[in-house]
């Protein structure tokens, strides 16, 4: 799974994007929330406040629940702020 | 027409573009420029950060949506990234239809919804320091209204 990390959250997480293999387990946005914060304590700060933060599941905005799969395309970004 | 781009827009050219069809009666153009912010903690400049691929999904749903929504001849959203500074432009919404309401309503939503769902973030270089752009409440309420 490729995921993408935009604006204070990318600054945070020190990582533009990042692939990893996820257990069939973790098939949900929030369980992977969960999932990432144990990754590191930088994961850990930049996701700690869940509300701050939107997601895209290939490019598509969708919430916590929202079921993902491998080969998805998952995205962390604050509110958008375009125009 | 949808662009995403780094380089400045000539708004003159665009003009030009909306009026070839001689079924056009009116053209609405809304253009958004980076503030310098007169209050004590003034803005040096701004950086735009986007998703590249979302942001053209996007571009283009909106687009279709508001050719749904009115009565449209031509349409073009350009929206800039990268490091810009005051007085620059940073947006470009322009509408064209036979008669006024259309362009002018068209053109509002647009920009309206381009405020909080193109996936573009905003880094202001302040006196202050480096911060990015929170989310404007108004724009969100804003945005509710057109559905």
């Amino acid at each position: 799974m490729n995921i993408k990390y935009f604006s204070w959250v990318r600054d945070q997480i020190g990582l533009d994007e990042e692939q990893i293999e996820l257990d069939p387990k973790v098939n949900s946005v929030e369980k992977l929330v969960s999932h990432l914060i144990k990754n590191s304590e930088d994961h850990s700060k930049a996701l700690a406040d869940i509300s701050l933060i939107r997601c895209a599941v290939n490019m598509e905005v969708v919430n916590l629940n929202h079921k993902i799969k491998n080969e998805d395309e998952i995205a962390f970004f604050p509110p958008m702020t375009g125009g | 027409m949808i662009k995403v781009q780094k380089e400045d827009f000539d708004v003159n050219k665009e003009l030009k573009k909306l009026s070839e069809n001689k079924n056009v009666g009116g053209i609405s153009f809304f253009i958004g420029l980076v503030r310098e912010d007169l209050s004590k903690d003034k803005c040096h400049s701004m950086t735009l950060q986007h998703y590249p691929e979302m942001t053209e999904k996007m571009l283009d749903k909106i687009e279709i949506e508001a050719n749904k929504r009115w009565n449209l001849i031509g349409s073009i959203i350009i929206h800039r990234y990268g490091k810009l500074y005051p007085g620059d432009q940073i947006v470009l919404v322009g509408t064209s239809s036979e008669h006024r309401k259309d362009a002018i309503n068209s053109c509002e939503f647009l920009i309206d919804w381009l405020k909080t769902k193109a996936p573009f973030w905003k880094l202001e270089e302040r006196e202050s320091g480096k911060k990015w752009v929170e989310e404007n409440f108004k724009d969100s309420e804003t945005v509710k209204n057109w559905k």
